[in-house]
C-alpha cells in the first residue's frame, strides 16, 4: 500500500503530564502517542534505502521497515521486527538516548526534526503489551547451558537471545529483583516498574531461569559456574562503587551517592505512602554531576518534596551528558541549572548534618583529551550554596568482586573487565562480559547491544566446538 | 524462601535464628555477613553471620531487636520463610598465622565475636574472651565463649554478674598482666570499639574492628556504609565489614549511624502499634 507521506517539518510533539502537577508525583511524564499519532508520526519516514538510522543503533533495529509497519496500522508486524534485535523494547523506547543515536542521523532530520523514533518504538511495544494476550512461544532446547551474570539490561537481553536460540539460561542477580538499573535506579516517572517487570515475565515465559540474591564472586565463583555445566559465562554486573570527589564533608549526614539516594527511592520504594524505607525529607537539594543519573536524583528530589533542587555541574549547558529530554523536563519542574560551578566543600552544622556546600565559578578551556573543554577555576569565585542534602552523581568504578575472585580474568587500570573486540569475549575461553562492568558507567543501550554481541558470540563459540 | 529451622531467645531482646540456606553455608566464614528482608517490602539488613553448618545447609544469625525490622524478623518463627537471604557478603576475618589473641565482645556484638574465637581456637591460637554486657539478663553465648576461650572475663556495667566495669578495664588487666596479644578483635557498640582501641594504641597492639553501617545492596553498589579509614574513603560491604581499629574515624561513623535515628524511632513505634493490633 502507497503510504501517503506526512511532510510536517515537526515531530509530533509526545504528550506529557503538567510539569506543575508531575512534579508532585511518581507518575510517568510521557504519556505516550495515541494511535493515530503514531500512524501520523511514521508517515513522516521516507523510508530510505541506505537506513542511516539503524546504522546507529546499538542493537541495528530494521527501523524504517518496522516504522512503515506502523502507517499500514501493522502494530503487531511492528513489534515482530524489533524484537527480532531487541529484547526490552519499551524500555529502550524510553531510556535510550535517541538524539545522538536512530533520530541523530535521521535524514528528515536536516531540514526539521527527525522522525520521533523513539517515540514510535515506545507506542509499538505498549500497544503489543496491552494488546497481546499470546504467551511467547518456548523455543526447542538445544541441550546447552549458559550463566549469566547479573539481571539489568546487558544480562536480560544475553538471556534472551541466547534463549531463543535454544539455550538454558540461568541468570544471576546479586539483588532481590531482577532488573538491575532498570528497577534500582531509573524512577517510575521514566520508566514504569510494571513495564520492566513485563519484560522479565516475557523472558521467563521463554525459558530463562532467574535467581534472585545470588552474588556471583561470593556465593558462587565463575569458576563453579563452569564446574555446574555451564559452557559459557556472560558477565553484565553493571557499574560498581559510587565515586566520591575527596573534598572535605562528603561523610556528613546528609551527602547521599546518586545510586544509594535512587535506590531507597525506587528498589525500596521511598516514593510510596508509608514506605518501611528510611530516606532525608531535605528541603534544599544540590546533585553534584550532569547525567542521566543525576536528573533523575534531582528530579525524584524534586517529587520527594523539596523546595529547591539544583544541577551543580562544572561544565556548561551544552556539555550536559543527560538526553536532552531529560535536561528539558527537569528544566521544566523548576530544577535549578548551577553549571560552570564545582563544589570544593561540604560543609556540616554541630549535628554533623549538611547546612552547605562552598563551591567556586568555572569558566571553559582549551578541549581535554575527550575533546570537551576543560573547565577551569576562576580565581576568588568561591560562594557558598545553602542546602541540606548534596547526592553525588558524577560515576561508578567497577565492582571488584567477581573480578577478585576469577583468576586469569584481565582488566584494566580502572578495574574495567577487558574484553576482545566487539565480541565481548574476556582474557578467560568461554568467559564473556558487556555493559558498564566493561565500559565503566554508560547507557542502557550501550550495555544491551553488548549483550547482544556477545549472545551472537557464545553461540558461535558453543556451536563451534561440536564441530 | 528462607526456611527458619530453629529459633530461639538468647535474652529479652536477643534471639537466634537457624536459617536453611545451603549455598551461603558452604562459602561462609567468621565476620562476613549477610542481609535479609524478613517480608516482601521490608528493608534490606545486613547482620553478620553467628555461626554455620556445612553439612546440613544453615546458616545462623542473632540479632537484637531494635527497631522496625528486626522487630517485624521477629514476629516469624520455626517453619516460616523469611522473604530474602544474601550472602555471604564481606571478607572473612583474618585468622592466619595468629598465636595469641584477645577477642572482645559487647553486647549483642559478642554473636559476631564467637564464631571468630571459634576459628581462631580451632587453628590452635590460643584465646582469651572479654565479654561485656549491661546486665545478667541480657548476657549471651557464655558457655559458648567458654568452650573455646582458654581465659574468660565476663563483665556486666551494673556489677549483676562476672566483674562490674567495662570490657576496656578487662582488656587492660589482661595485659598488665603480662599477656602478650598477637592482635586484639573488638565487636561491639561504636563506642566500645573505640574505646578498646585507644586502649590498644597505648600498648601498640594491632586491633581489628568489624564495622556494621547504614547500608542497602552490600555489594559495593549504594555506598552508604562508606567509612574513613586512614584518611581514605572505604566501603564496609566489599572493603570489610573488618577494619584495622587505630585507622577508623569511629566519630564519623557514629555520626553517620544516627541518620535515620528519627524515623527508626517512629518505626519502632508504629511497628510495636501494629503488634499491639494483631496480638
Amino acid at each position: 500500500m502507497a503510504i501517503q507521506r506526512n511532510m510536517d517539518p515537526k515531530k509530533c510533539p509526545m504528550p506529557v503530564q503538567d510539569p506543575q502537577v508531575r512534579r508532585n508525583n511518581f507518575n510517568e511524564v510521557a504519556l505516550g502517542y495515541t494511535y493515530e499519532m503514531a500512524v501520523n508520526e511514521a508517515k513522516r519516514c521516507l523510508n530510505c534505502k541506505n537506513k542511516p538510522c539503524t546504522t546507529a543503533c546499538p542493537v541495528s533495529i530494521d527501523i524504517p521497515a518496522f516504522i512503515e509497519r506502523v502507517a499500514n496500522e501493522d502494530m503487531e508486524g511492528a513489534y515482530e521486527i524489533i524484537s527480532r534485535s531487541s529484547s526490552l523494547p519499551a524500555v529502550c523506547g524510553r531510556v535510550c538516548p535517541q538524539e545522538n543515536q536512530c533520530e541523530g542521523k535521521c535524514v528528515r532530520g536536516i531540514k526539521g526534526e527527525s522522525v520521533g523514533i523513539g517515540r514510535l518504538e515506545r507506542f509499538v511495544a505498549d500497544y503489543h503489551r496491552e494488546h497481546c494476550t499470546e504467551k511467547p512461544e518456548m523455543p526447542v532446547q538445544n541441550g546447552h547451558k549458559v550463566a549469566i551474570i547479573g539481571a539489568g539490561p546487558s544480562g536480560l537481553t544475553a538471556a534472551g537471545d541466547l534463549a531463543k536460540l535454544g539455550y538454558k539460561v540461568t541468570v544471576y542477580e546479586a539483588l532481590h529483583l531482577a532488573g538491575g538499573v532498570l528497577v534500582y535506579g531509573i524512577p517510575e516517572f521514566r520508566l514504569p516498574k510494571i513495564i520492566v517487570q513485563k519484560e522479565i515475565d516475557n523472558l521467563k515465559a521463554i525459558g530463562v531461569d532467574i535467581e534472585t540474591n545470588m552474588v556471583i564472586g561470593k556465593v558462587l565463583t565463575v569458576d563453579e559456574l563452569f564446574e555446574m555445566g555451564n559452557e559459557a559465562v556472560y558477565i553484565g554486573s553493571g557499574a560498581g562503587l559510587p565515586r566520591f570527589m575527596n573534598i572535605p564533608g562528603e561523610s556528613l549526614k546528609g551527602v547521599y551517592s546518586a545510586n544509594e539516594y535512587l535506590t531507597r527511592i525506587n528498589l525500596m520504594k521511598a516514593y510510596k505512602e508509608g514506605s518501611k524505607t528510611p530516606i532525608k525529607h531535605s528541603k534544599k537539594v544540590a546533585v553534584v554531576g550532569g547525567g542521566n543519573v543525576a536528573m533523575d536524583a534531582a528530579r525524584s528530589a524534586k517529587r520527594m518534596g523539596a523546595e529547591e533542587v539544583y544541577i551543580v555541574y562544572r561544565r556548561g549547558m551544552e556539555e550536559l551528558p543527560a538526553r536532552k529530554e531529560e535536561v528539558e523536563h527537569a528544566e521544566e519542574e523548576g530544577i535549578i541549572f548551577k553549571t560552570l560551578t564545582n563544589p570544593v566543600e561540604v560543609l556540616g552544622n554541630e549535628a554533623g548534618e549538611v547546612c552547605g556546600m562552598k563551591c567556586v565559578e568555572m569558566e571553559l578551556g582549551e578541549p581535554d583529551a575527550s575533546g570537551r573543554r576543560r573547565p577551569i577555576v576562576k580565581e576568588g569565585s568561591e560562594f557558598v550554596l545553602e542546602v541540606d542534602t548534596m547526592i553525588m552523581s558524577i560515576g561508578t568504578s567497577p565492582n571488584p568482586l567477581i573480578r577478585s575472585t576469577t583468576p586469569g580474568l584481565e582488566t584494566n587500570k580502572h578495574g574495567c573487565i577487558v574484553t576482545d573486540g566487539d565480541n565481548g569475549l574476556t582474557s578467560r575461553e568461554g568467559v564473556y562480559a558487556g555493559g558498564d562492568a566493561v565500559t565503566g558507567a554508560a547507557t542502557v543501550i550501550l550495555a544491551m547491544g553488548a549483550g547482544k554481541a556477545a549472545a551472537k558470540a557464545i553461540d558461535e563459540y558453543i556451536s563451534g566446538k561440536e564441530k | 524462601m528462607y526456611k527458619i529451622v530453629r529459633k530461639k531467645s538468647l535474652n529479652p531482646t536477643v534471639a537466634l535464628m537457624e536459617i536453611e540456606a545451603p549455598l551461603i553455608a558452604k562459602k561462609a566464614e567468621p565476620g562476613q555477613f549477610i542481609i535479609f528482608r524478613a517480608k516482601e517490602d521490608s528493608e534490606r539488613v545486613p547482620l553478620t553471620i553467628a555461626d554455620f553448618d556445612r553439612e546440613k545447609g544453615t546458616v545462623t544469625i542473632i540479632y537484637q531487636i531494635v527497631g522496625g525490622s528486626t522487630m517485624e524478623l521477629d514476629t516469624l518463627n520455626e517453619g516460616d520463610s523469611l522473604q530474602d537471604f544474601v550472602g555471604p557478603l564481606g571478607q572473612p576475618s583474618e585468622t592466619e598465622g595468629l598465636k595469641k589473641v584477645a577477642v572482645v565482645g559487647g553486647g549483642v556484638g559478642c554473636a559476631i565475636a564467637y564464631p571468630i574465637a571459634k576459628k581462631l581456637s580451632s587453628l590452635g591460637c590460643e584465646v582469651h574472651s572479654v565479654v561485656g554486657f549491661r546486665n545478667k539478663d541480657l548476657v549471651i553465648l557464655e558457655d559458648e565463649f567458654k568452650a573455646v576461650s582458654s581465659e574468660l572475663r565476663m563483665m556486666t556495667d551494673d556489677g549483676s554478674y562476672g566483674n562490674k566495669g567495662l570490657v576496656t578495664n578487662a582488656l587492660e588487666e589482661l595485659i598488665k598482666e603480662g599477656n602478650q596479644y598477637d592482635e586484639v578483635i573488638a565487636i561491639g557498640p561504636l563506642i566500645m570499639m573505640k574505646f578498646v582501641c585507644q586502649l590498644t594504641k597505648k600498648y601498640d597492639i594491632k586491633t581489628v574492628v568489624s564495622m556494621n553501617p547504614i547500608m542497602i545492596d552490600g555489594t559495593g553498589m549504594c555506598g552508604g556504609c562508606r567509612l574513613t579509614v586512614g584518611g581514605e574513603t572505604k566501603f564496609a560491604c566489599v572493603d570489610g565489614p573488618d577494619f584495622d581499629g587505630h585507622l577508623v574515624d569511629f566519630d564519623e561513623a557514629m555520626h553517620r549511624g544516627t541518620m535515620y535515628r528519627d524515623f527508626e524511632t517512629h518505626a519502632r513505634e508504629a511497628s510495636c502499634n501494629l503488634l499491639k493490633q494483631e496480638g
